[in-house]
């Protein structure tokens, strides 16, 4: 079919560009600019395959399958079911955002953003794989290849502490990976044993998924859901994220926080449930109690952090726990709500990472206590660092509001103590943000990295002078800034207020894993959408 | 048959005894012509040494060598065509050699990993005049070192370069191809002495850091005569048990017999202790990494590669062929050995500061996994190690490749702090020895992943999951210290007087591009290598 070959162009597009991009060294201008294209032209192509997908067509479409390691059972198997298409979708509007933003980066010293951008259209390519592979080998093989480009990235073109973030992210997602390994090994065995001849087919799998007994699932389970938590992250496995969230350079932060641990859930919704129904459902009290704890814990962290970064993070850990209660309640509309919540919060969160990224670079400090009153000098800049604050904080109108309302209303039938003890965490948030907003936006113009050194004691204090300092020292958003954000506050509204258009697509998917679980919507819900 | 004449005249002189008939053994000289070549091409080395003029030694040795591994390999895969076509296993020598799938394999395995080491040996431009020496007394750089590699005096460039380790090397290769084609203990054990003699002396020929390398070299051959003495012992105990030295033999003897249980297993004990120790398998991995840090660094390249296939060759043939029938007895004890060697490698790999000593460690880890496969005792178990040290064996011989490259003025720099921001000064280098790290640490798309998957799929098909979990968590221990060379090389700032990255010479350049294409390969499409390696099993 046609479609697949759509799919490998999207996972070779990048690619190429990568290889095309690395020599760029002496010319970082042109390096950008053709990076810029190739990310350009893979959003092409992420809304060719949009348009290619039928929503009430098969389980998995646009499919391409290569005879890959016969004696592994595993194929070069693509396609895409719609949950797969939207998180594609997201990582193509990002990449071409993330690049924008990263325009003007000041990297460290000697790094070329040849070699900067030439990683991003890798880790791309990689992240497409992850959500296009239909067999399960290819696909962990994506989700461990994908930790080299973001560690380079990381390593090399982070913050000070970039080497501890680079060097914990990488052991824990590769600690995680292999005890994966374990468990993707064992379903090889596993299918052998039930069909003869070993398969990492995952449509083949899904069917002798029913026949496992179930301590053997339950294994195999937990292989799995310790390298998804730590990638999602869920709470006890969560602690790599701040840092390597801090010391990120911005735009791989956006994709870090933004994609790549949406790699978690996305693996949780099409690997965990539908392979290991049983285990699943045994095990949902777990997960729910992890998530339950990660929405409150990352909140009440977030309220406490110092550093605008990791503020971030936490809010990040926080919604994750939103998101994992969502797949694990196990109704239709919470599953729904969940992924749309994966949608809206890679472009909230992402947007708040840019407009914080856009903050630091202005004030040379990450530490929030630095700052204080930017509104009165750049009011754009607020006004968007709003936006983004009250799309993470679901307002209604914005974005996460609709996802984050479908989460908890469809898992309350199922999981009312859960969902009451998750919604405290609406308030949790909404005190972070609106905190965080006040101390960088509000009041009068203070704080060392706003005030800055010009304007020590003993220099004259003609008020209007002052504040023409100031705004040459701290301006408002420049065109290239405010082009990157456009499409975001774009979709957060428009997906804040007309969110059909994804819904259809996402919904027929999440009716089929939970079949594949093996339960129903619970009957108690008045069903709307 | 013996001459009628003679037979006639005995039975004059001493009649009504029986004369036993001596039948000259058949030799099927079409399977065994790999090995007959080798060893047959490393006698001639030995008279090109003698007679040849010092100044064409070195391009006769080489295209000697070069010539004798072609042509080993041509004879190979003459047979392979035919064995794949279904003539089966040839035993063969009055039934000492036998030539099966698995022999095949790591023949192939053997001569391409010998290839590889050879082009490393035979590189004169990394270190002018080569990295070996025939005399310890003479100080590298010296008018006199610069005469006996043949540069003229007060010159700085040296063209001829000591070429013993010729002749040696193929022995020694010779003698690995013999040693996983044993049929039976006793040319096993004189084909492992034909392998380790002519290393222990490939040892103590390295060129600079003599001291190093002749404690190496002593170290290196006592600890070999004591695992020698100990195989021995285990020959003549297993004997003592089944009354022959063929594997088949004993394995016969051991299924159902009432005869003493404590010969059998303190035979195999002793017996596998002189495997594992040419394996370097913790815990007799002692010597590894002071040979492996001592030793010049395309013998270690070479020593690493291709020791690791034959002993794991004749470790597979010994439990498959001759202990099948006993395992339980012996496998709980082969698990502790294996998660034991593990432990040590990831462990003490972590607190190593010297590149070799490094992957001497890595590599006790791997033949930790490798044995981790070698017990499972089923046909992908056997494919799936198989598969591994050919992978393994790549890898590690382009990673001491590198090694080669980076010097300072003393030789190579291999203490690790030297390696700090090598990215900087030498960006292709440090890609390449970063691929081959992430190779080591198993990550996929390299034959490194592949390799892990075949054989912990297999203990695990085989039951063996509890070790297949410890081996994960064992890889992700010893991912932490290739990553800390990644870190040093990309993140960390560059010593002011830091190393050199040499440009390599064509032969080391082909070492490295030969070993990094096959990791590549072997992780991207290893199905031709996988299916190679599933052709057939043990026969006897």
């Amino acid at each position: 079919m046609s479609g697949g070959g759509l799919l490998l162009a999207m996972l070779l597009l990048p690619l190429v560009g990568s290889a095309v991009v690395a020599p760029m060294r002496s010319t970082p201008t042109a390096a950008k600019v053709t990076a810029m294209v190739f990310a350009l032209g893979e959003l092409v192509l992420a809304a060719l395959a949009w348009s290619a997908y039928q929503p009430s067509g098969a389980r998995l479409q646009l499919l391409l399958s290569i005879p890959w390691i016969p004696s592994f059972g595993t194929r070069f198997a693509l396609g895409i079911d719609g949950i797969a298409l939207v998180m594609i979708a997201l990582v193509s509007v990002l990449v071409p955002i993330v690049m924008g933003s990263s325009w003007a980066e000041k990297l460290p010293e000697d790094r070329t953003p040849a070699g900067f951008y030439a990683l991003l259209l890798t880790l791309q390519s990689l992240l497409i794989g992850v959500f296009v592979s239909t067999d399960v080998f290819l696909f962990y093989l994506f989700f461990e290849v994908m930790l080299v480009p973001m560690y380079f990235l990381i390593g090399r073109f982070g913050g000070p502490r970039r080497q501890y973030a680079a060097v914990k992210f990488f052991l824990y997602s590769l600690l995680g990976g292999l005890v994966m390994l374990g468990s993707v090994i064992g379903l090889f065995v596993v299918s052998g044993n039930r069909l003869g001849h070993g398969t990492f087919d995952w449509a083949s799998l899904v069917r002798i998924a029913g026949s496992v007994p179930q301590s053997t699932q339950i294994w195999l389970f937990l292989g799995f859901f310790v390298a998804l938590a730590i990638k999602a992250p869920l709470v006890p496995f969560h602690t790599w994220l701040p840092d390597a969230g801090a010391e990120a350079p911005i735009g791989v932060g956006v994709l870090l926080v933004g994609v790549m641990d949406k790699v978690g859930i996305y693996g949780f919704l099409r690997y965990c449930l539908p392979l290991f129904p049983a285990a699943s459902r045994a095990l949902a009290p777990l997960v729910l109690v992890l998530a339950v704890v990660g929405v409150l814990y990352g909140a009440l962290l977030a309220v406490g952090q110092s550093d605008m970064k990791r503020f971030v993070s936490y809010t990040s850990v926080a919604h994750f726990g939103f998101i994992a209660l969502g797949v694990f309640a196990f109704s239709t509309q919470a599953q729904a709500g969940a992924v749309l919540y994966m949608v809206n919060h890679g472009i909230s969160t992402g947007m708040l990472f840019i407009v914080v990224g856009m903050l630091i670079a202005r004030g040379g400090s990450r530490l929030i206590s630095d700052y204080g009153g930017v509104a009165a000098l750049a009011p754009l800049l607020a006004g968007t660092m709003l936006v983004a604050g009250l799309s993470s904080l679901a307002l209604p109108g914005t974005n996460s509001f609709v996802s984050e309302f479908m989460v908890l209303i469809g898992s309350f039938p199922r999981q009312p103590v859960y969902t009451i003890l998750a919604t405290t965490g609406m308030i949790l948030a909404a005190l972070y943000v609106l905190w965080f907003y006040q101390r960088l936006m509000q009041g009068p113009v203070r704080g060392a990295a706003v005030v800055g050194a010009l304007d020590g004691p003993g220099t004259a204090t003609a008020p209007e002078a002052a504040a023409q300092r100031q705004r040459a020292r701290f301006p408002d958003l420049s065109i290239r800034e405010v082009a990157v954000l456009t499409p975001l506050v774009a979709l957060i509204l428009l997906l804040g207020l007309y969110p059909q258009p994804v819904l259809n697509v996402i919904n027929p998917s999440v009716g089929a894993t939970l079949t594949e679980v093996g339960l129903s919507d619970p009957v108690v819900g008045q069903g709307g959408r | 048959m013996l001459g009628g004449g003679f037979q006639a005249g005995l039975v004059a002189q001493v009649p009504q005894v029986q004369v036993p008939q001596v039948q000259a053994p058949t030799v099927d000289y079409g399977a065994i012509a790999p090995v007959l070549i080798v060893l047959g091409a490393a006698c001639l080395s030995v008279l090109v040494e003698a007679f040849v003029s010092r100044s064409a030694r070195w391009s006769a040795q080489v295209a000697l060598t070069l010539l004798t591994l072609g042509a080993a390999g041509a004879a190979l895969g003459v047979h392979l065509y035919s064995f794949s076509a279904g003539v089966r296993n040839v035993v063969t020598l009055a039934g000492t050699i036998v030539v099966d799938g698995p022999a095949l394999f790591l023949w192939g395995t053997l001569l391409a990993l010998g290839l590889a080491a050879v082009l490393l040996i035979a590189d004169r431009t990394v270190e002018p005049g080569g990295a070996f020496s025939p005399d310890a007394a003479i100080r590298p750089g010296t008018a006199a070192d610069r005469a006996q590699t043949g540069g003229a005096v007060g010159t700085m460039t040296a063209t001829v370069m000591q070429t013993e380790v010729f002749p040696l090397f193929l022995f020694s290769l010779g003698g690995m191809m013999v040693f996983l084609a044993a049929n039976d203990l006793l040319t096993m054990f004189v084909a492992l002495e034909v392998l380790s003699l002519p290393l222990y002396l490939m040892c103590g020929l390295a060129r600079r850091r003599r001291l190093l390398a002749q404690e190496a070299a002593v170290k290196y051959f006592l600890l070999g005569a004591f695992s020698s003495a100990f195989f021995l012992y285990g020959v003549a105990l297993l004997y003592g048990y089944a009354g022959s030295v063929t594997l088949s033999r004993i394995a016969e003897a051991s299924a159902g017999s009432n005869r003493p249980d404590t010969l059998l297993f303190g035979g195999l004990a002793l017996l596998v202790i002189g495997l594992l120790f040419k394996g370097s398998i913790g815990p007799f991995h002692t010597w590894t990494p002071d040979v492996y840090q001592g030793a010049a660094t395309p013998v270690t390249a070479f020593m690493a590669a291709c020791t690791k296939v034959a002993a794991f060759g004749a470790i597979l043939r010994v439990l498959t062929v001759a202990f099948e029938g006993t395992r339980w007895e012996w496998r709980g004890l082969l698990w502790g050995v294996a998660i034991v060697s593990m432990v040590i490698g990831a462990v003490l790999g972590l607190t190593q500061t010297d590149v070799k000593r490094m992957i001497a460690y890595s590599s006790v880890a791997h033949a930790g996994f490798l044995l981790v496969g070698a017990i499972a005792l089923t046909a992908q178990g056997l494919s799936g190690t198989m598969f591994y040290l050919l992978a393994y064996g790549f890898t590690t011989l382009a990673a001491f490749g590198v090694v080669t490259l980076v010097r300072d003025a003393d030789g190579e720099a291999t203490h690790l702090s030297q390696w700090a921001g090598l990215a900087k000064r030498s960006p292709l280098t440090a890609a390449v020895f970063a691929f081959l790290l992430f190779a080591l640490a198993g990550i996929p798309l390299t034959s490194g992943f592949t390799a892990k998957f075949a054989v912990f799929s297999a203990a695990l098909a085989d039951g063996m999951a509890p070790l297949v979990m410890i081996a994960l968590v064992a890889s992700a221990v010893a991912a932490f210290f290739y990553l800390r060379v990644v870190v040093l090389m990309y993140f960390s700032e560059p010593a002011i007087d830091g190393p050199t990255v040499s440009v390599p010479g064509a032969f080391t350049t082909a070492a490295i591009t030969l070993g990094v294409v096959i990791t590549l390969l072997l992780g991207v499409v290893p199905t031709f290598a996988l299916n190679w390696a599933a052709l057939g099993t043990f026969g006897s």
